[in-house]
């Protein structure tokens, strides 16, 4: 048999290839002729053969059948062999093949071999993938090699404790004895590896860190040696003393001072030095302020250092470098809640940086921007946000929408104002606003009673311009088809419109294309409405009877209901079409939670004039059903010959809230017509949940005085 | 801690991927698509941070990346690591395979990818930076090639420039 092509061969071969199949074929080529070699347990040039299929593993191929191979290349003699097939094993295996296990004793070999780069190689691959079981039996090689002299196999041996320490934390006091002089070390390998191993440890168990508090002092001297220490070519990054391990000491003593005053106090001093002679015209220098100021944020500072700190990040918003921005508004996003006032300082700043082009920049600013709105910049912030609405990307609008929709409900100096915000949220990024915000709205205005002739002359004005937007369509038509007496009726400020323009453009919205179902049933229902406030009741009549026959259901079913509306239940209609009351928040009835209005399960007899919670003109449909529900209730009880013998008007409950405890009640009025003098019973039903399960109580009233009904 | 290290061009073509994290051969490679999908439309002039893809963890990590020529480097670090220090540490990288290849291009990277794994493994073990002196990454490198190219018994004619089992 021929020697095996050479890697560089086979890579050149495969760059030839000028088609996926082409490649695939020759990679099929090569893995039959390394398969026929690992069978023929070729020696030599095995690890020549792992090495391609390593590649061809890159590339995105199946190398399983290697695996075996990597075992046997590890126990070797050769070094060449031990390098690919350690290589190996940390690409193809994981703790998930059983084949890994057999590699437990080749490490445990190579961790005590003569030679410092094969024990480097085991150290290297235990840490990279060893399994639990590897790492229970191997610990005690590895401790051993934390306490050598060796910096190179020192350094290594750190990285590799972590590991076990990740996997198997139960082993951690084991390496507790050989960390005490990890720090006196000089080669800054090693002092870095150990800082991570005493960071890992930290972590992971509060009584290393109390334990660990007592090497503070150590670790603010071996930072103030790095700082003072001057030009030191072997650790140099641009001008700067080792920043990474700077950067990593920092860290320890963030997570050393954290809730500590004592340690806090001794690190002060340390990070003011730190954070006032570092120099910021590179990356590096940005880096290690950056650290700084996040373990100043998180460990218990004196308040002039925080501020200082603030300010860094202040400084860092107006630096020219993308990055430097962003891992600023990023830590001001984080200290935003606990130093509030510093950060307010920096509010235009962070308001300018809306305007960034960089995507992952106006997101931070964004975020940051909502949580720095107050009663006292609120009007200000929301021109800049409104503005930022308006020209910002799509995926940024839901969540700039509901952010505004937030701060507008928590901070509104006034109703008209509120309004006005909400209608430019609408018209600007109708399409994008989540969908629980139309009943909200519709809530707000209804509530805002004052203000109900200015609304609907805007959404009207709105509507005319643009139809496409869902949400302020569907609010538009709602309050037109609540005020659109007020549109018409002469209390607007501006030229109001005639009726039959109204009902066109109601119209126009159940004809069009853009309009979704839901949009359509807002719509039907609106010019129902109108019936009782407008005087073109015949034109009305003829659209809802129209849409009787649509092929959509649930517009049949409502133009079919109001069709009887207007055929059989004519004195009814005026009552049912009402102005709707001002409705409550979510019905959080205190702590008993007896009766929660929710009209989405089975109708009660207290809820029929108020609407449930969740306000969708849906359920005026659904109030026109209780309300029939009811009557047929009382009417099956009389005459079953003529069923409709009575006619009532139910008023409103004196009250929403029935107390708890029989602390008071809730009357309710209902007049009866009963011109043929039957007797009168009747039967309640009342829903309600209970501590979150759903209860059904059924009564009946059979003895009303007779003079009542005769 | 580090999640991946991967090295891929301007076509997505992966040119290094190690992996700290196990995941599928599979995932590995949808791994690299989806990265490549993300970094590439990045501009030029914005920062190099993004949120990680779905596949690697979402936006509890972070990829860091530097575009070089034609070459992308992005590591995949979680929370636990500074993004500026991982930046600067990207450089030490570069620099580094600068070093040990002479003016790197990418065709050393394709035609040299066990000796990058080689380099990078002085660097990071087991997603954990290990040793950031360039020089004495250099050392240990050299000193390992070394012992390799002393076991090589057999010289091979055509490839007297560079004798190796490999």
């Amino acid at each position: 048999m021929p020697a095996p092509i050479r890697l560089r061969e086979l890579i050149r071969t495969i760059r030839t290839a000028r088609t996926q199949a082409e490649e695939r074929e020759m990679i099929q080529k090569e893995c039959a002729a390394i398969r026929s070699s690992f069978r023929e347990e070729d020696n030599t040039y095995r690890c020549r053969n792992v090495a391609k299929l390593l590649y061809m593993h890159m590339l995105g191929y199946p190398a399983h059948f290697g695996q075996l191979e990597c075992l046997k290349l590890i126990a070797s003699q050769k070094f060449t062999d031990k390098r690919i097939g350690y290589l190996g094993a940390m690409l193809l295996l994981d703790e998930r093949q059983d084949v890994h296990l057999l590699m437990t004793n080749c490490i445990k070999n190579d961790l005590n071999h003569s030679t410092q780069y094969v024990q480097g190689l085991a150290l290297c691959t235990l840490g990279c993938m060893g399994s639990s079981e590897m790492c229970r039996d191997l610990a005690g090689e590895v401790e051993k090699l934390l306490k050598t002299s060796n910096s190179y196999l020192r350094k290594k041996a750190a990285l590799c404790a972590v590991h076990v320490i990740r996997k198997v934390p139960e082993l951690m006091e084991m390496f507790l004895p050989a960390t005490k002089n990890l720090l006196s070390e000089k080669n800054h390998g090693v002092l870095h590896t150990s800082v991570v191993l005493l960071t890992e440890m930290c972590e992971r168990s509060p009584d290393m860190l109390s334990h660990f508090r007592k090497l503070v002092p150590q670790l603010v001297r071996i930072l103030k040696n790095l700082i003072m220490s001057g030009y030191s070519p072997e650790h140099d990054v641009s001008g700067i003393s080792d920043p990474f391990l700077q950067v990593r000491i920092l860290r320890l003593l963030r997570i050393l001072g954290r809730s500590d005053d004592d340690s806090s106090e001794a690190m002060n001093d340390i990070l003011a030095q730190v954070a006032t002679n570092t120099e910021t015209s590179k990356n590096v220098g940005n880096a290690i302020l950056y650290e700084t100021v996040l373990t100043i944020m998180d460990i218990k500072s004196e308040s002039g250092l925080r501020v200082l700190a603030i300010n860094i990040l202040g400084r860092f918003l107006l630096n020219n470098d993308k990055n430097i921005r962003y891992v600023a508004l990023t830590s001001l996003l984080k200290t935003v809640q606990t130093d509030h006032n510093a950060v307010q300082r920096h509010r235009s700043t962070i308001v300018d940086c809306l305007k960034d082009l960089d995507v992952s920049i106006k997101r931070r600013a964004m975020e940051l921007s909502f949580a720095l709105v107050n009663g006292n910049n609120i009007r200000g912030m929301m021109k800049e946000l409104l503005y930022f609405l308006d020209s910002c990307d799509p995926e940024f609008k839901a969540d700039c929408a509901s952010g505004v929709f937030l701060a507008a409900e928590k901070y509104a100096p006034s109703k008209r104002w509120h309004i006005d915000t909400i209608m430019r949220v609408l018209t600007t990024a109708g399409s994008y606003v989540r969908d629980d915000s139309v009943p909200n709205l519709i809530q707000l205005i209804t509530n805002s009673v004052e203000m109900h002739a200015y609304t609907v002359q805007r959404l009207y004005k709105a509507l005319l311009d643009d139809i496409s937007q869902q949400p302020l369509v569907q609010v538009s038509s709602w309050c037109i088809g609540e005020y659109g007496d007020l549109l018409v009726s002469g209390q607007c400020e501006e030229e109001e419109p005639i009726q039959d323009e109204v009902l066109d453009v109601l119209e126009g919205l159940l004809v069009s294309n853009l309009s979704t179902p839901v949009t359509r049933g807002y719509a039907l229902t609106a010019i129902m409405k109108l019936s009782t406030r407008f005087s073109s009741v015949n034109r009305i009549k003829k659209v809802v009877s129209i849409y009787g026959s649509s092929i959509d259901v649930e517009l049949q079913q409502r133009a079919v209901e109001y069709n009887a509306l207007f055929k059989k239940y004519d004195h009814m209609r005026p009552a049912l079409l009402e102005r709707m009351p001002i409705m409550e928040k979510t019905a959080t009835n205190g702590p008993t939670e007896i009766v929660q209005t929710n009209g989405e399960t089975e109708p009660s007899v207290l809820d029929t004039k108020h609407p449930p919670p969740v306000t969708q003109p849906a359920n005026q449909v659904r109030t026109l059903k209780q309300f029939w529900y009811l009557h047929s209730v009382l009417c099956c009880c009389s005459d079953p010959v003529s069923p409709w013998t009575f006619q009532l008007q139910l008023l409103s409950p004196s009250s929403n809230v029935v107390p708890a405890l029989n602390q008071g009640t809730v009357t309710q009025v209902i007049r009866v017509l009963n011109p043929q003098k039957q007797q009168l019973r009747m039967r309640i039903k009342l829903t309600y949940t209970h501590k979150g399960s759903p209860v059904q109580d059924l009564a009946e009233v059979n003895n009303f005085p007779p003079q009542s009904w005769q | 801690m580090i999640k991946a290290i991967l090295i891929f061009n301007n076509h997505g073509k992966p040119r290094l991927s190690k992996f700290y994290e196990h995941y599928s051969e599979d995932t590995e490679q949808q791994i690299i698509r989806e990265t490549f999908h993300l970094v590439s439309k990045r501009d030029e002039n914005v920062c190099n941070f993004l949120e990680g893809g779905m596949l690697i963890g979402g936006s509890d990590n972070k990829l860091i990346y530097r575009h070089y020529a034609t070459l992308y480097f992005v590591f995949c670090v979680d929370s636990s690591e500074s993004e500026l220090g991982i930046l600067d540490l990207i450089q030490v990288f570069v620099e580094t395979l600068d070093k040990c290849f002479e003016n790197v291009c990418e065709l050393d990277l394709i035609f040299h990818v066990d000796k990058v794994h080689n380099i990078l493994a002085e660097m990071v073990m087991g997603g954990m930076v290990l040793e950031t002196n360039m020089n004495e990454i250099i050392t240990q490198v050299d000193a390992q090639n070394k012992m390799e190219k002393s076991e090589v018994r057999i010289f091979d004619h055509e490839n007297s420039q560079s004798p190796s089992y490999i």
